[in-house]
């Protein structure tokens, strides 16, 4: 690990999340290092969704959602920050692949234009180079100006990792990218987060532990909203984890 | 009993035989009830064509009353009825779509939502004579409009609004949420999530709804007979401009009940040509909504 992977991106006190009565977040703290891959595991309903939506703050639209706690950004609360401006410097990939009805190149034209940005010739040079990083572009070149909804599911999600990039984010947030595409856009995509490991920090929630395993540096296991541990993946999947509990989880036993 | 599994896995029994005819029956009778569905349409039409043949040609469209209203022609009542609906959906239509997007794409679940919800459901469900003595009391007397169009518009206005608001938000949820959310996640504001995502999406569902409230607003008699449609009045023949915004016009609808119930000795083809002209002119905006509708659901974009 290089210094610069030390830096802390994002530090999260005590954040508390209640739907109504029902608590999700259950007070975590953690950090996430400038330039690395944090995997993010856990069974379904642990929290790891919420999580993620606490950071861009999209958790504003769920009306009964009560968020506590403090969520910085390089050492400023998110809650001080422009809420759009937050939106696009934390980028968001949902499990589903959402082509937005639109043509591909509007598709990834959308977050900046929706910032202002009008020259057209800028507009074409960030639009290919956000669809050559999400490893999309030389299938799609061709037909910019096709529907992105009419692409096939991988490439959709290829399609909506160009968006998220499209804004120019400093972290990426993943959300199960993986569960509806085939094995080889995953590995595909898998690579490209490696090459944008240099350049930007990256959130990776999956159910695959060997996702996880494979990509991530650092690994967090999530049970019930609480954080059950953080550490090197190596530690993590290794056969002697701090808590008896992800060792189950991580070995198909638990969950 | 070798070939028994195989046979009798295959082979027809009592049950299944029994389940063939429930499937027929069932099969029929369903079909039955959707035929009788057009029967009444079917009838209505052909009854209305037959008893209005010796008045229906273009000069009876054309020309005004004569004689006392027993012969002649319905333009009046037609170039009313036309201003009335255009002019009521001119002022629900924009009141309507935008509080639908309101409700839909911003209001949060309180109270004063919950309120607003109720008022647009239970608004839908006045009856229409009844909009006729808020017209009357708010319009004609209270804001000093006295018998015109104008009072009679808003009133059909008020009339339209709630189903109005309610097909358009209807129109608005069936966008998926997962568009919203990803506009979202791209830091894209809300207004700027409806202006290229939901509202391009939509478009179709929420014309659609508007269109087809040009048969209720024309079809009305009640609303407009309280607040601003009159028994006769004398325009020129074939002249469109004939009405101002604070006199009294004829109107069809009410038109067809004058001429059927109040006037003595009418052609007896006059009032059934006078409803072939609103069925018509109903029916042709409606062929012209679905057309439409058809038209922008083949650029349907998912």
């Amino acid at each position: 690990m290089t210094t610069s992977a030390l830096q802390v991106k994002i530090r999260v006190q005590d954040l508390r999340l209640t739907y109504g009565p029902k608590e999700v977040l259950r007070g975590l703290s953690f950090t996430v290092h400038r330039n690395e891959i944090l995997g993010v595991i856990g069974p379904a309903q642990s929290g790891k969704t919420s999580l993620l939506r606490c950071l861009n703050r999209t958790i504003d639209f769920t009306s009964n959602a009560k968020v506590s706690g403090k969520i910085e950004l390089d050492n400023r609360d998110i809650r001080q920050i422009n809420v759009y401006d937050l939106r696009r410097a934390i980028g968001m990939v949902a499990p589903l692949p959402v082509g937005l009805p639109l043509s591909v190149y509007d598709n990834v034209a959308f977050a900046p234009r929706s910032a202002g940005l009008k020259n057209k010739a800028d507009l074409d040079e960030l639009v290919e180079r956000c669809l050559r990083q999400a490893a999309l572009w030389d299938e799609v070149k061709d037909r910019l100006h096709s529907l992105g909804t009419k692409l096939s599911g991988g490439q959709q999600q290829r399609l909506t990792i160009a968006r998220a990039l499209s804004h120019q984010p400093e972290v990426l947030c993943l959300d199960e990218f993986s569960i509806a595409i085939d094995p080889v856009t995953t590995m595909r995509i898998e690579d490209v987060l490696k090459e944008l490991r240099r350049e930007i920090t990256i959130i990776l929630v999956t159910n695959l532990i060997q996702q996880a395993r494979r990509l991530a540096d650092r690994t967090m296991f999530l049970l019930d909203g609480e954080i059950v541990e953080l550490d090197r993946s190596e530690v993590v999947f290794s056969d002697n984890p701090a808590d008896q509990r992800t060792y189950d989880y991580v070995n198909g036993i638990y969950g | 009993m070798d070939h028994a599994g195989t046979i009798s896995r295959f082979s027809s029994t009592e049950f299944s035989r029994q389940k063939d005819r429930v499937e027929r029956v069932a099969r029929w009778v369903f079909l039955a009830m959707a035929v009788v569905m057009i029967a009444p349409l079917v009838s209505i039409i052909a009854y209305l064509l037959v008893k209005a043949w010796p008045s229906l040609e273009l000069e009876f469209l054309l020309d005004v009353p004569r004689n006392g209203m027993t012969e002649g022609g319905i333009w009046p009542a037609f170039v009313g009825t036309v201003y009335l609906v255009f002019i009521s959906l001119a002022v629900a239509t924009p009141i309507g779509v935008l509080a639908a997007v309101y409700l839909n794409e911003y209001a949060k679940d309180n109270w004063l939502n919950r309120v607003i919800n109720l008022a647009v459901i239970n608004l839908a469900g006045v009856p229409s004579i009844v909009h006729a003595l808020f017209g009357l009391g708010a319009f004609v007397y209270g804001a000093k409009f006295g018998y015109s169009i104008l009072s009679a518009s808003l009133t059909l206005a008020i009339m339209t609004l709630p189903v109005i608001i309610a097909s358009t938000r209807e129109a608005l949820a069936s966008v998926p949420m997962a568009f919203r959310e990803a506009c979202w996640n791209v830091g894209a504001t809300r207004w700027q999530t409806i202006w290229s995502i939901v509202l391009p999406n939509s478009i179709s569902g929420i014309l659609t709804g508007v269109i087809l409230q040009v048969s209720r607003a024309a079809g009305e008699t009640a609303p407009i007979m309280f607040t601003g449609a009159v028994f006769f009045k004398a325009i020129e023949r074939g002249d469109f401009f004939a009405y101002r915004l604070d006199e009294q016009c004829m109107a069809l609808s009410m038109h067809l009940y004058t001429m059927a119930t109040q006037v003595p000795n009418v052609e007896e083809s006059v009032p059934y040509a006078t409803a072939v002209v609103l069925l018509g002119s109903v029916l042709i905006v409606n062929t012209g909504a679905i057309a439409f509708r058809v038209w922008l659901r083949n650029r349907k974009k998912w």
